[in-house]
């Protein structure tokens, strides 16, 4: 029963996080976006004044898209048409199930692993779904009876072909080295010290493997620069082209969870997963009672220094629009006041004396804290780059696929293997 | 401009051809860029329009307005000038007699189909008695039917130059 509960609170952290971070992540798409190109971005849509630098622009979105009218052109196969963007998105939530978030979490005694299904096999799941992600693209295409689409679900599948290959092989090298295919021995071994000062990170001992890594990852995605099968220069927008109303949002949104499922891979295969580079746990709850306090100072240096941002904000841009816009920066500063107080009053309760329990607490969240930084950090480095790279022609991205990373794969594979056996 | 420049089907060099360092520098470019406009928001070239308005020079061609005799009649003498000059054929003007016999004609009605104007200026430039003006700056035609941008003779009259209407 204790199971079922903890493995339902488990999927419940994991779907608000992920569920969270999308609309956070499409803001960041066109935040970012909007500045790599000297642009102001979204900053229009409020509530009652209250902007938050475009946050705002996603609820309107999603209201926008509930209630726009779900058009089914004449033509598409009906089931297919209508089952493609759900299994899009299902999929893409299905990987979350094997990655861990963090060590364990102590309740009264008992050690609750942060993973949802520590499989044996977690890697040969994580590639049997990300391969099955491919499906809705393909059945949302071909279904739709357009061209277009159709030539968007091709190009994913082709893509697809050809970049996994390069990355279970990539993976292979990791498993080598790992010695195991189950995602939380996998993390656990990056959380020592190579020679004594370096973390012992995917990245670390399998620099190539974890460049070709994040490229298939990048290609898997369908993210720019490989983002062939959406191509709106020559396929309008690709495979979800005839796709409107919430069954759009719902291809859109896998886009985005698809991006946190890479993100978070990575992070978990080859840059430590929830490990803290040189913070251990044992370090983590032997200094407890001087991290608390430091992490609290910081909090309320930060609070700090926002409210006076804010407040200076509020001053220079009195009156400026007339309208419920002026009143943001004061709430903010308020917010960051109150934040900034909160931090205050909790060096009263004596952070410096935290109890065993608590310091076990305090090692679960900076965990866990570290895995979201490390996802986030990624799912950035998605937009960052998609931002910055023209996107690849068709001949190209095989060549690519095909005759550069395949390669380099087998060779990283074989020099993994002969370092393995006899060192 | 210094350093080489690779044409088209130039040779890149194995280290662009590595293709890994070029894109970190690329990334390292938009990064710029990204931290830059994050620090100095307000130095971003963007209007942000209905707040701030583009100032245009004195010889803007804006909507129409019809010029006033000191008595508050219409200049318009409705010699059909401007709508025989205009282009689009946009100036619609029915004529009728002026009741001071020194003046021959007065318009009855001067309308003007804002949505067919090309913004030419070709009606001031024929208008014998400076009637008609572009001058007033306002630029920002909006309404929710195409009714509302058949204006006509009160409309054009009560038109001011400081873009307030």
């Amino acid at each position: 029963m204790d199971l079922v509960l903890t493995t339902f609170l488990k999927m419940a952290f994991i779907l608000a996080v992920i569920l969270g971070l999308v609309p956070v992540l499409i803001w960041a798409e066109r935040k970012g976006s909007a500045f790599i190109q000297d642009r102001t971005g979204p900053n229009r849509a409020g509530i009652a004044g209250i902007r938050l630098a475009g946050l705002i622009h996603p609820i309107a979105d999603v209201l926008k898209l509930l209630f726009k009218e779900d058009v089914r052109p004449a033509g598409v196969h009906r089931v297919m048409y209508a089952l493609a963007p759900f299994l899009v998105f299902f999929v893409s939530l299905l990987t979350y199930a094997v990655i861990p978030f963090g060590d364990y979490l102590e309740v009264g005694g008992r050690r609750i692993p942060l993973v949802v299904a520590d499989l044996d096999v977690g890697i040969l799941y994580v590639l049997a779904i990300a391969s099955l992600g491919t499906y809705g693209i393909v059945m949302g295409g071909w279904a739709s009876n357009n061209k277009y689409t159709f030539l968007g679900a091709v190009r994913s599948t082709s893509q697809m072909i050809s970049y996994e290959i390069s990355m279970g092989l990539a993976l292979m090298g990791l498993l080598l080295v790992s010695q195991s295919l189950r995602l939380t021995d996998v993390v656990a071994g990056q959380g020592v010290l190579l020679w004594g000062f370096l973390p012992r990170w995917g990245v670390v001992i399998q620099p190539l493997g974890a460049i070709l890594f994040m490229t298939a990852a990048f290609a898997e995605t369908n993210r720019n620069p490989f983002d062939l099968p959406e191509g709106e220069s020559e396929l309008v927008s690709g495979y979800h082209l005839e796709y409107s109303s919430m069954k759009f949002a719902l291809f859109f949104m896998a886009e985005y969870t698809n991006l946190v499922v890479a993100s978070a891979l990575i992070a978990t295969l080859y840059f430590g997963g929830w490990n803290l580079p040189w913070l251990s746990r044992a370090v983590i709850e032997a200094r407890a009672g001087v991290l608390l306090p430091l992490l609290l100072g910081a909090h309320v240096a930060v609070c700090a220094l926002a409210a006076a941002l804010y407040l200076r904000r509020a001053s220079r841009e009195r009156g400026k629009f007339g309208d419920g816009r002026d009143r943001e920066p004061g709430l903010m500063a308020g917010v960051c006041i109150l934040a900034w107080l909160a931090g205050l009053a909790a060096f009263a309760l004596r952070p410096w004396e935290i109890g065993p329990a608590g310091a076990s607490l305090l090692a679960t969240v900076l965990q866990v804290g570290a895995f979201v930084g490390k996802v986030v950090f990624f799912c950035w480095f998605f937009i960052w780059v998609r931002w910055t790279l023209p996107r690849f022609r068709y001949d190209q991205l095989m060549h690519l696929g095909w005759k550069v990373m395949l390669p380099l794969a087998l060779a990283n594979l074989v020099v993994t293997a002969v370092v393995v056996a006899f060192v | 401009m210094n350093g080489k420049v690779h044409g088209y089907g130039g040779r890149m060099t194995l280290w662009e051809r590595l293709y890994l360092v070029e894109i970190f520098r690329g990334l390292g470019i938009t990064i710029r860029h990204v931290i830059r406009n994050l620090l100095h928001t307000g130095d971003l070239p963007t209007l942000q329009y209905p707040e701030e308005r583009r100032v245009y020079s004195e010889r803007f061609r804006g909507r129409h307005r019809l010029m006033k005799r000191e008595d508050g009649t219409p200049r318009c003498v409705a010699c059909m000038m401007c709508s025989t000059a205009c282009p689009a054929d946009c100036i619609h003007i029915v004529a009728e007699e002026h009741p001071d016999p020194a003046i021959e004609k007065a318009p009855a009605s001067f309308e003007i189909d804002l949505l067919r104007c090309v913004y030419c200026g070709l009606c001031e430039e024929a208008c014998p008695c400076d009637a008609i003006r572009m001058d007033t700056g306002i630029y920002d035609l909006a309404a929710d039917s195409r009714a509302k941008f058949w204006v006509d003779k009160e409309f054009l009259l009560n038109n001011t130059t400081d873009g307030t209407r």
